[in-house]
């Protein structure tokens, strides 16, 4: 998988028009330059070489030094990297908040307005490209609550007060105890994580409406009726439970779409996270960035799946045998 | 299977009056072709203690009136006419309260025991929510006692009560849902068709289980099934329905040694055992419940069809022996009716066929 995926993102990038000397410094120099300048980084190499000497090195988690600005991968991950998680975090929280509750409503009050009602919505969030959601909210929330941040992860003088201690914001923040830090920085965090979590809802809607009418069809439900359960009993504890167990295991596998989500929507809210490092070193033709942080970001999904098996075997314990 | 002996003991409290009664009941289902008649006026009367089996074949209504009894319905579907419970009124109560009478007072057992568990809940689950929504301030002892006291009888061990569903196996699981069903003593129960996803031996198991349900819990039953070798072994009565509609009703034996109905015959002829030597069927197939036949729902595949069950329905009829049962051929052997030599005369074939094809 892992495997598959680095050997995609090594070729699609040196199939694509351009290099890492050129962007930075073509038109400046002439030709013997140029050419000196990629001899210098190895970028006249046979392509194989490259890409063997490439996978060594990932094999030892040495994602290189970037070429246009020569930092270290690994410290873009770190110093980028927290910004992202708690954008995604948040983004997975308001993802549920919205679509578990939303789906459950829908499936059980299956075709009639309400449910249509919710499907639409599930599809516009789901459909709508992020920066024109971000702007929006952006433009509603901005005549509603005039100060509120709408860019950023936090205003200066939070950056400037917390004490980096841990790489991400947040936590550094609440460490040193600044309450007005934390505030700040939670008020920053708001639209940026709804504008990602309504894409994700989309997909949970929907996702938790089938299930939900799947499982109200279930035998055990019906068991469960004629036993006298209450109706809303027999919803949560039996329909919806088991409604569950799939909505676990495909929203684990959004994961991706959530990385790819937030790419777009650091770029919307101009966030300092690795989504806008990704956009401005595919730029550059940074070859060594981009490896990187698309190997990292694969390591992620892969991680998150295997989160997500040991969650499946907590919540079903058919699994566990 | 050791041969159940049904004289050993017959309900006595017959002066308590029928634990449950339907009069003219009627089930039907909405759709685009118009209401399905699935259940069409249906009556009889259950003894506490008791137990009626119900036959015919799949599609006749049978799983309907069971549903039907316990309100256990689709949308879309209605129920008319009368159905008491205990002396009340079941048709007249608001939705709420048939709820809670389910469970409680009225039970069900279904045909798929794998699937009838939450596969995420224990079982111990099961009963806690199960009692506890019955009784708000039953306690965690009292649970625990009554659930281990309903797995017993059931010979489930009480070191299983913490287990999840799939951990047992196919007739355990249906033991599980009787013990479910009868943790809460209720007076009333359906079966529909209990074994028919079990082997012969669980199948014998789970009857030996249902028969010894009045003795152990004085609960009355209907047990639905489409094996008449069930029926003789643990029903006091028989009803067989056939198109919605209760045809022939009695006394398990009676029914069975002298069937008054041309269908309750020819279901008895189709019946598989070792001293069976060629295969008797019933030609055609069961009508359709939106526009059933005129007269006599049967007539169509009725060997003894004659003109007046063509165009007038037959009369319910007591036919002695505690039997009753609905036909006009058997009216006018047992000289109940008199008809004239035009109703009396055999039906034409053309006539069966072209009704067939209705």
């Amino acid at each position: 998988m892992m495997w598959v995926l680095l050997t995609i993102v090594f070729f699609l990038l040196r199939v694509a028009p351009g290099d890492p000397v050129s962007a930075a410094v073509g038109g400046k120099l002439n030709e013997q330059a140029l050419d000196a300048r990629r001899a210098a980084l190895g970028l006249d190499r046979p392509m194989i070489v490259q890409y063997l000497e490439y996978l060594g090195n990932v094999v030892h988690l040495d994602f290189g030094k970037t070429i246009s600005d020569n930092r270290p991968v690994l410290d873009i991950i770190k110093d980028q990297g927290g910004a992202t998680l708690t954008l995604t975090l948040g983004a997975f929280v308001f993802a549920l908040v919205i679509g578990l509750p939303l789906g459950r409503l829908a499936g059980r009050y299956r075709d009639t307005p309400l449910d249509a009602g919710i499907r639409i919505f599930g599809v516009v969030s789901y459909a709508a490209p992020i920066f024109w959601v971000g702007i929006m909210l952006v433009l509603l929330v901005v005549k509603v609550f005039p100060g509120w941040p709408t860019n950023d992860i936090g205003s200066v003088v939070t950056k400037f007060t917390v004490q980096p201690k841990t790489h991400v914001l947040l936590l550094d923040a609440m460490l040193s105890g600044n309450q007005d830090a934390v505030l700040d920085i939670l008020k920053h965090h708001v639209l940026p994580c709804l504008t990602l979590g309504l894409l994700l809802s989309g997909v949970i809607i929907r996702l938790v409406r089938v299930n939900v009418i799947q499982a109200m069809k279930g035998d055990y439900v019906e068991a469960a009726r004629a036993r006298g359960i209450p109706e809303g009993r027999v919803i949560r504890k039996h329909a919806f439970r088991n409604a569950l167990v799939p909505v676990i295991t495909v929203i684990g596998l959004q994961i991706a779409l959530t990385l790819s989500g937030a790419v777009l929507t650091e770029r919307t809210f101009n966030w300092p996270g690795l989504g806008t490092e990704l956009v401005q070193y595919v730029t550059a033709r940074d070859y060594i960035a981009v490896q990187g942080l698309v190997t990292f970001f694969a390591i992620i999904v892969v991680i998150v799946s295997v989160l997500v098996d040991i969650l499946n075997a907590l919540v079903d314990p058919r699994v566990r045998y | 299977m050791t041969p159940i002996d049904l004289q050993e003991e017959q309900p006595t409290d017959v002066d308590r009056g029928p634990v449950l009664e339907a009069r003219d009941l009627r089930v039907w289902y909405g759709t685009d072709r118009g209401p399905v008649r699935a259940v069409d006026g249906v009556s009889f009367a259950l003894r506490r203690g008791e137990i009626l089996g119900l036959v015919g074949e799949s599609g006749c209504g049978k799983s309907t009136l069971g549903r039907g009894l316990l309100g256990l319905l689709p949308d879309g579907a209605a129920r008319d006419g009368e159905l008491r419970f205990d002396g009340r009124d079941m048709l007249a109560l608001k939705p709420r309260e048939q709820h809670a009478m389910r469970g409680r007072d009225l039970g069900m057992i279904f045909q798929e025991p794998l699937t009838r568990l939450n596969p995420l809940m224990r079982i111990s689950e099961h009963f806690s929510e199960t009692l506890k929504t019955h009784d708000k301030t039953i306690s965690r002892a009292e649970i625990e006692r009554r659930s281990l006291e309903a797995l017993r009888t059931m010979g489930i061990p009480p070191t299983r009560f913490r287990a999840y569903p799939h951990e047992f196996s196919g007739g355990m699981r249906q033991r599980l849902m009787i013990a479910l069903t009868l943790v809460l003593r209720p007076a009333f129960v359906v079966a529909d068709e209990p074994t028919t996803a079990l082997d012969v031996l669980v199948e014998a198991q789970i009857i030996r289980i249902l028969h010894d349900l009045r003795r152990d819990y004085d609960t009355s039953l209907l047990l639905i099934t489409h094996n008449l070798g069930i029926i003789a072994e643990a029903c006091d009565r028989v009803a067989v329905m056939y198109a919605g509609e209760i045809v022939e009703i009695g006394e398990a034996r009676e029914v069975f040694t002298r069937p008054r109905h041309p269908y309750t015959r020819e279901l008895l002829r189709s019946t598989i055992s070792l001293r069976t030597t060629g295969l008797n069927y019933i030609d055609g197939a069961p009508p359709d419940l939106v526009e059933p036949p005129a007269g006599c729902r049967f007539h169509p595949r009725c060997p003894d069809a004659m003109n007046i069950c063509a165009s007038r329905h037959p009369v319910d009829r007591d036919h002695g022996a505690g039997t009753r049962a609905a036909c006009w051929a058997t009216d006018l052997v047992q000289g109940l009716v008199t008809l004239d030599d035009h109703e009396a005369a055999p039906l034409p074939r053309e006539e069966i066929s072209v009704a067939d094809e209705a």
